[in-house]
């Protein structure tokens, strides 16, 4: 499997977005996106689904619309965060260079941690 | 069309419709397409009609926000852009803070959170939203045909430099291609590269090379020929 490490550039400033306590990722870490497909409103694309990137923002604590799409209220807010893959890896025969990303924002919850290969 | 709820509902509009649609709405759209209106603007319509008996909103209303959505809306971007270029530390603000930079020029994006990413000779931005048609509307108004085709929503997130081709633009291969899918609570503005040969130009000039589809990432801005 590609290497799943595309650069992020350090956080230069906090985010002023809503706040987001209690936020389990960093900028920096490495994830998986879960590979789960359950039924309903969704806004974690399928072809995500698995890859492995690196946190590239927190965005801050946002209405669930998972929630949301079904007229719930959407609390407890959760953390979304921008996350930044490398085209190679989500798409295996992507026809790029090396260094091509592709960022998306995904909920925490769809977030699994991954050991930290960094040097 | 042998939806028969479509049917029933086109029976009950038609029996009353010539009571007092031109009447109280002045504004009455002219159709320009062929064929019956699609089932989303039945349910529109209905909605607004309701709206209207209710005195909750009217008609003019309405237009107004459609006019402000043509009239207003799509020349923001640009004019935030412009001012990014010749304003080095409005550019910092706009880069850490989108809404809160727009709010300096007195551009409210409501709901909207805003993300600018900046292009520079490593790194090219494209924005996409894949799910649905997610788009910096308070910034550029309404997406154009081709932002919200599957054509271009499917495509541009694995081959992003055969679709920017496509537009005109193709880039190097130590060029950073950065597709960016705005598909939850973010919406995105590309700040491209100002050109060489504006040294000089006032905002005002300066929006006038930053069209829509510089500010989605999908071509670059350049000095027209003279």
């Amino acid at each position: 499997m590609t290497s799943a490490s595309p650069p992020v550039a350090k956080p230069r400033y906090p985010s002023t977005y809503n706040p987001a306590p209690g936020h389990r990722f960093n900028v920096g870490d490495r994830i998986a996106i879960r590979r789960t497909f359950p039924p309903g409103h969704r806004r974690t694309p399928f072809y995500i689904r698995g890859k492995q990137g690196v946190i590239e923002r927190i965005c801050g604590a946002f209405a669930n619309p998972e929630e949301l799409a079904y007229g719930f209220d959407g609390e407890p807010k959760k953390v979304l965060y921008r996350v930044r893959f490398l085209q190679k890896h989500v798409w295996p025969d992507y026809n790029g260079p090396q260094h091509d990303t592709i960022d998306m924002e995904i909920f925490e919850h769809w977030l699994e941690p991954l050991p930290d290969t960094r040097n | 069309m042998s939806n028969p709820s479509f049917d029933y509902y086109a029976q009950q509009k038609h029996g009353h419709a010539h009571e007092h649609d031109h009447a109280r709405d002045q504004h009455a759209a002219i159709e320009t397409r062929e064929g019956p209106p699609s089932e989303y603007e039945i349910m529109s319509r209905a909605m607004q009609e309701l709206l209207e008996e209710k005195d909750l909103i009217t008609a003019d209303q309405v237009r107004q926000k459609m006019e402000r959505f043509e009239e207003e809306l799509p020349y923001r971007g640009s004019k935030v852009v412009a001012r990014a270029w010749t304003d080095r530390e409005f550019k910092q603000r706009l880069l850490e803070d989108g809404k809160a930079a727009c709010a300096e020029m007195g551009i409210d994006l409501e709901a909207d959170r805003l993300i600018a990413v900046e292009n520079t000779p490593a790194v090219h931005n494209v924005i996409v939203c894949t799910l649905c048609s997610c788009y910096p509307r308070s910034l550029l108004g309404m997406p154009p045909t081709w932002y919200k085709s599957s054509n271009y929503r499917s495509r541009v997130v694995f081959e992003p430099r055969a679709v920017l081709k496509e537009f005109g633009t193709e880039l190097a291969e130590d060029v950073t291609v950065r597709v960016h899918d705005s598909n939850a609570d973010m919406r995105y503005l590309v700040i491209p590269m100002r050109p060489e040969g504006t040294d000089g130009w006032s905002e005002e000039q300066l929006s006038e090379i930053l069209t829509r589809d510089t500010l989605v990432g999908v071509t670059t801005p350049g000095v027209p020929r003279k």
